[in-house]
């Protein structure tokens, strides 16, 4: 009896995540095979065709040039400041309910409601950014327009984004440190520098890793932004995979290219998974 | 002076150095935002020569409402995110307590599947998922940009531990009570797992307020666009509004979400701290 309890419980999530999670994944590998359709030449099968085509596709592997580089821009920035935050709420200093909320309130907005702040501060001239420059006497910049300044426009907006909500997990891991560890230290003359690194951040590690791994993971899902601040431009200096992908799809009504590029993105988020697998238990934060 | 002397002088002035750095930069962190919130309430030239003590006004929240029907949108957004909520908790919930206490034939092989979709999002799957939409009619639908994220295995996953880590001694004593099946789960195991319950919907409801691409891909209409796409269009660049305008039309698609997180900070840090999965 438990079988058929069992599987019947299960059988509405079951339709769900069969029609919108596993179907897709196949059919996005078997549409990747075949060519772009119109009305004189219908679809065909065409093998590896679109995976050579997308070897050979210069924007491709500029959207993933700047992928990586968004990663490498935003992770390791938002990790190092999500511990100094989590540090420093994590002492009864002065005014902490506000801490912890300043530090976090951005973490609670849309990617999209951030992109519409951050574009007037990153506009050239009258933006926030070029007006406080201008007091000390540079010249208006064109931040998001400048092929060399986009992406890193776009990483310190995300890091102001994303900081806040790795503290969290930072917080809840140094709640868990035992007091006695920092007694010991100090009874032993350890200056604070030392204790931090010595003892803090090697217990944090299995929390660095939660972080990094979920870090990477949104870097390749997290797109709004680009809509409102730079569609991707200027020349595709600002474009990522997920992006182009849609673009692919939505804007040039490519749907088989856009599937070859999702099995892209695919393989990576599987990669990123058997990590987080091999890596890290598979339990659960709980406190 | 002695060297305990010393040693509370020393932690002294770091404390007092670790409370100015602090401050700083929870300043630093606040400030777009107050920036958004001041230039919203200001009339426009004030958005670009900042003015602290420039009259108040409403007139951008006006403007905006009337250049773009906010309202709807924020209707939209939620009807949505309620009836996401209500579907999630309740396919979630059946099929939580089927892998937490039915240990029937190829659970383990179903468990891994569920969890293929923490790493596959539906939004990752846009392509696919639209032309399944699209087939069955369900395009520019409110119901469409729920359908594919009604089954989550975030919330299968967090339920089921919920679930598992009740006694047995609890269910026993039901059933012994004349509790059946469903006795069981609606008066033991979803009223013990209430934390959990309020910490995926605290969540939920934030991350599907907060989501722009599925339902961008999705939606076509004002009857059916959610506050994040409706934003989205508004404050494209091409579509040339004024900044103070973009400002509070951003504050009113943030503010319930923003004014519920003010309220109930404890519970909403504390969901997003539980949720996190090692």
């Amino acid at each position: 009896m438990r079988h058929v309890y069992g599987w019947l419980l299960l059988t509405p999530a079951a339709i769900l995540l069969i029609a919108f999670t596993h179907f897709p994944t196949l059919a996005t590998i078997y549409e990747s095979t075949f060519s772009k359709g119109n009305i004189v030449r219908p679809s065909r099968f065409i093998g590896g065709g679109n995976y050579e085509a997308m070897m050979a596709d210069p924007i491709f592997w500029k959207v993933l040039v700047n992928n990586f580089w968004f990663a490498v821009g935003t992770i390791p920035a938002s990790i190092a400041l999500a511990i100094a935050m989590a540090l420093l709420v994590n002492k009864a200093l002065p005014g902490r309910p506000f801490l912890r909320l300043a530090y976090f309130t951005p973490t609670i907005l849309p990617m999209i409601a951030v992109a519409n702040i951050w574009l007037f501060f990153y506009s050239p001239d009258i933006g926030l950014i070029d007006q406080v420059l201008s007091v000390f006497g540079f010249s208006g910049h064109n931040w998001l327009g400048d092929p060399s300044t986009v992406l890193p426009a776009i990483i310190v907006m995300t890091v102001w984004k994303e900081a806040g909500f790795f503290m969290i997990f930072y917080l809840a891991a140094l709640q868990n440190l035992s007091p006695e560890l920092e007694e010991a230290a100090r009874l032993e003359g350890a200056s604070r520098w030392y204790f931090f690194w010595r003892v803090v951040f090697p217990l944090l590690m299995p929390t660095t890793l939660f972080v990094l791994i979920n870090a990477v993971l949104n870097s390749f899902k997290l797109v709004d932004h680009l809509f409102v601040l730079t569609k991707g431009g200027p020349d595709n200096a600002s474009n990522l995979l997920l992006y182009y992908i849609y673009e692919n799809a939505f804007s040039y009504f490519d749907t088989n290219y856009a599937a070859t590029l999702t099995v892209v993105l695919l393989v990576i988020l599987a990669l990123m998974s058997l990590v987080q697998f091999f890596l890290l238990d598979k339990r659960i934060h709980y406190r | 002076m002695s060297a305990l002397a010393l040693d509370r002088r020393y932690s002294l002035v770091s404390t007092s150095l670790e409370t100015v750095a602090a401050w700083l930069l929870a300043i630093l962190w606040i400030s777009p935002l107050l920036y958004a919130v001041w230039a919203a309430f200001h009339a426009s030239e004030y958005a670009i020569n900042f003015e602290l003590f420039a009259p108040l006004t409403l007139s951008n929240f006006q403007e905006a409402l009337e250049q773009a029907p906010f309202l709807r949108y924020g209707w939209n957004t939620f009807v949505l995110v309620t009836m996401l909520l209500v579907s999630q908790l309740l396919v979630c919930t059946l099929a939580a307590y089927a892998f937490a206490r039915f240990n029937f034939a190829g659970s383990n092989i179903a468990f891994a599947l569920v969890l293929v979709q923490l790493m596959i999002a539906p939004e990752i799957l846009i392509v696919e998922n639209y032309s399944t939409l699209a087939k069955l009619g369900f395009i520019d639908t409110i119901t469409g940009i729920g359908l594919p994220y009604m089954a989550s295995a975030f919330g299968i996953f967090l339920l089921r531990q919920a679930f598992k880590s009740t006694p047995k001694e609890l269910e026993e004593a039901a059933r012994l009570e004349g509790c059946g099946l469903w006795g069981v789960l609606w008066r033991v195991y979803v009223p013990l797992a209430r934390p959990t319950y309020l910490a995926y919907g605290l969540v939920s409801i934030s991350h599907h307020w907060n989501n722009f691409l599925w339902p961008l891909v999705v939606t076509n209409s004002v009857e059916t666009r959610p506050l994040t796409v409706g934003l989205g269009v508004f404050g494209a660049p091409e579509s040339g509004v004024d900044w103070s305008i973009i400002s509070a039309a951003t504050l009113l698609s943030v503010a319930p979400l923003l004014i519920a997180f003010l309220l109930f900070q404890r519970q909403f840090i504390q969901s997003f701290m539980r949720s996190g999965i090692k």
